[in-house]
């Protein structure tokens, strides 16, 4: 894929090594990078525009630290004002009524209904509510199925009229059955839609005005381009929907959508989508979807599903390795074996920046893993915890103790050695060395 | 008489052009307004014409590439009007689009063998099933014998949503249940379609994301299965994009391609704001063709796709 714009900016900013301070000449070139980077991430063509003017002002005059390269300065300085753009207040669903009406809306295939499923089982789980799901798609083969199928999985009741083709009186109908039934929150899916159609975004309006709904979501994949500006828009206008829901961010896409939308509507993402099982659903980090579309990889969620699949004193010990430079080849072993526990490496493998492009058509099974735990257990112990010392002369005797090869020794070291550098950059906020120097100015 | 010929008729024509005149309007009307007036291309229609192109999802590295065409012609001839640009453009974006590989073309050329075995991939939701439902019908109206294999056991209702298309498009379809395995679906599709000498053979997939190497791997999977029956199966694989996709769908070509060598790409979603600029550089990457478009949720909205068409029609005001 792309490289990622702190790598760019390194040499567009090359010939400032010396400069003291951000000027208009010198930022010049570096805004243009972090335009294109953003337009690569799909964020749209004009916002990007804005935000780099933005991102100008704040950087012009600012004060480059002796310890602090400029490039590095410009990341941090992008980073945080789209994290901040991005986030602001979290806001909460609101669901205080008695029952609360939950709309779901947007355009054909964005996972609507998936997420009305997930939704159903947070309220259900974490939320001790007692969820009513409403199918109101009636066009779509087999919608209705769907979340039928989807409200069994997750033992939640699904409010259908398989004979009706009218979605505004299924919903009245479904809210009044809710009421009788003591159901106290209404999740209403609808059918796909775009926006150019007037005859179904007016069906959706209707099915608006007739429930009241409490919370109106906006459903959009995470992998939309330029058309996030046209469909956010639209969906709001005739909607003025309360939060938005990325879905699909499982995926490798860097999710520009996600900066287009906050900043064309002004609207939170309420939740992320992370996968198609029902209890992939995760609170949205600013931060994070930053990193993310700057293409730095989004390594702090994969530490969290990590955490969340291993027992929590381990995650922290390798955490606090990370953060202290200290993460080795013991380390990785334990990774691996845990890893293999979880099944789902490769799924989280291809989160990390750079990854993804080495594990492309390698064949990933349990077997695969043989040869680089060949390779760690042929290294000493001082090896594992000092891969800095492993040189060409213990990489052959690796490559003969483990019946492997040295190219294969060499590019075991050199993944692990970017994979430590990113994780680094990543648990900091861009470095430690970087924060703390922002700290002290 | 062939598809082509039916599709070059009038009414075919209007089609396409309801299915791209969003497309159209904004990718050139927007570039005729920016040099309406001027006689000379100057550093105002780059520009715009770069903002038109990233707009549409064209992505940096073709949208610059293509400006730098325009610009080392301007270098040269030096004074380029309207009529000249939009030639220039036309000829760039269709060199860029790859050529046809396979056989499938139309409708009309699939006798070769039978039965011709496509199988179509894609990420969640970019409309796979819709699209087989629309192509089984199709081939049905040609006069083609079609089975359609049920091989996504994983997504809720996705079986019942495909028995509902064959039902539509009035064609057999293979099924088990939820959560069996998809290659054995395929196998016996493929068994059954040879048995009853079938022309034509729709197995539809699980939207899968193309970072997950599990799931990749139940592709090549299902290709193996086919081999068992036909060596040279499957005959087409069809990777379905969704024209609101920006530039990840780079990455889901590659993937894919990598996976289950795609042969054809299906753009959905047409009839809506989305441009799908995006398939120009992965066609012209990948050199894998789109061979259909898809401009609605009716079951004829389905149009085959012609490279010199998508491009003109982007020019005709
Ligand atoms: N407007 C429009 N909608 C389409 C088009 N093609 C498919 N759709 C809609 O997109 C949604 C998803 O389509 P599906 O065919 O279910 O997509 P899929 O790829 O099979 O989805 P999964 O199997 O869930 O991965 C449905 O609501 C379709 O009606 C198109 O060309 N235009
Ligand atoms: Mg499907």
């Amino acid at each position: 894929m792309f490289d990622n714009l702190s790598d760019k900016l390194q040499s567009a900013f090359q010939i400032l090594k010396g400069h003291g301070k951000i000027t208009e000449i010198n930022v010049a070139e570096s805004l243009k990078e972090v335009r294109r980077a953003l337009v690569d991430a799909d964020v749209s063509f004009k916002v990007a525009k804005e935000f780099t003017q933005k991102v100008k002002d704040k950087a012009l005059g600012e004060k480059v630290l002796t310890s602090l390269q400029p490039s590095q300065l410009m990341v941090k300085i992008v980073r945080d004002e789209m994290a901040l753009l991005m986030g602001g207040e979290a806001v909460e669903l609101n669901i205080k009524d008695n029952p609360s009406i939950i709309l779901i809306s947007g355009l054909q295939g964005s996972g609507k209904t998936t997420f009305s499923g997930k939704l159903a089982s947070y309220l259900k789980r974490k939320k001790s509510k007692r969820p009513l799901l409403v199918a109101c798609d009636v066009y779509r083969p087999a919608a209705v199925q769907q979340l039928r199928v989807l409200g069994e999985q997750i033992g939640v009741e699904v409010f259908h009229q398989e004979d009706s083709k009218d979605p505004v009186a299924i919903a009245i109908a479904a809210v009044e059955h809710a009421k009788k039934n003591g159901f106290n929150t209404v999740i209403v899916d609808t059918a796909g839609r775009l926006a150019v159609d007037k005859e179904m975004m007016d069906e959706i309006s209707r099915i608006h005005k007739a429930v009241v709904p409490s919370e109106t979501l906006f459903v959009v994949d995470s992998m939309t381009g330029q058309d996030a500006v046209n469909t956010a828009k639209a969906f709001n206008e005739v909607l003025n929907y309360d939060g938005v829901i990325l879905t699909k961010l499982d995926g490798d896409t860097r999710g520009g959508a996600a900066l287009t939308i906050r900043s064309v509507v002004n609207k939170p993402i309420k939740f992320v989508g992370t996968g198609e099982k029902m209890d992939a659903l995760d609170i949205f980090y600013p931060s994070r979807m930053a990193d993310r579309i700057l293409g730095m990889g989004d390594v702090v969620s994969l530490v969290e599903r990590a955490q969340e699949q291993f027992n929590e004193e381990e995650a922290r010990k390798v955490q606090k390795k990370i953060a202290q430079n200290k993460f080795g080849f013991d380390d990785f072993l334990n990774q691996i074996q845990q890893i293999k526990k979880m099944g789902n490496m490769k799924d989280l493998m291809g989160m990390i920046p750079g990854m993804g492009k080495a594990l492309k058509g390698v064949d990933i099974d349990d077997n695969s893993f043989k040869p680089i735990e060949a390779m760690i257990h042929s290294m000493t112990p001082y090896e594992r915890e000092n891969p800095g010392v492993i040189s060409g002369s213990r990489r052959k005797r690796i490559a003969m103790g483990s019946g492997t090869s040295v190219p294969e020794v060499n590019r075991l070291l050199k993944q692990f050695e970017d994979m430590n550098k990113v994780m680094k950059t990543m648990q900091g906020g861009g470095g430690r060395a970087l924060s703390q120097a922002m700290k002290r100015r | 008489m062939g598809f082509f010929s039916r599709f070059r008729s009038k009414e075919d024509n209007a089609n396409l052009d309801k299915g791209l005149s969003k497309t159209k309007e904004s990718f050139f009307g927007k570039l005729a307004r920016a040099v309406a007036g001027k006689s000379t291309i100057d550093v105002d229609v780059l520009d715009n014409l770069e903002e038109v192109l990233i707009s549409s999802d064209v992505g940096t590295k073709a949208t610059i590439r293509i400006i730098e065409q325009i610009e080392s012609r301007v270098s040269k001839d030096k004074y380029l009007g309207t009529e000249e640009l939009q030639s220039i453009l036309r000829e760039e974006i269709a060199k860029s689009m790859g050529e046809s590989k396979s056989e499938l073309y139309g409708f009309d050329l699939l006798n070769k063998k039978t039965p011709f075995v496509i199988l179509v991939v894609g990420v969640n939701g970019v409309g796979k099933t819709t699209s087989i439902g629309k192509l089984a019908s199709r081939f049905k109206a040609e006069g083609k014998k079609v089975v359609l294999g049920a091989a996504d056991t994983f997504r809720a209702a996705a079986i019942d949503q495909l028995r509902i298309w064959s039902d539509r498009a009035q064609v057999e379809i293979v099924a088990k249940e939820m959560g069996s395995d998809p290659s054995s679906v395929a196998y016996d599709t493929l068994k059954l379609a040879l048995e009853k000498e079938a022309d034509v053979v729709l197995i539809d997939t699980a939207g899968r994301l193309h970072n997950k190497v599990n799931l990749m791997n139940e592709l090549a999977k299902i290709r193996r299965v086919l081999q068992k029956l036909m060596p040279d199966a499957p005959h087409e694989v069809l990777l379905v994009l969704d024209a609101s996709t920006g530039q990840n769908a780079v990455e889901q070509a590659r993937q894919f391609t990598q996976a289950t060598e795609v042969t054809g790409l299906v753009l959905t979603k047409l009839d809506g704001t989305a441009k799908g600029g995006v398939v120009i550089g992965i066609s012209s990457e990948f050199g894998i063709p789109v061979r259909f478009i898809g401009v609605g949720e009716g079951i004829n909205d389905l149009q085959v796709f012609d490279k010199n068409d998508f491009v003109n029609s982007f020019f005709e005001a």
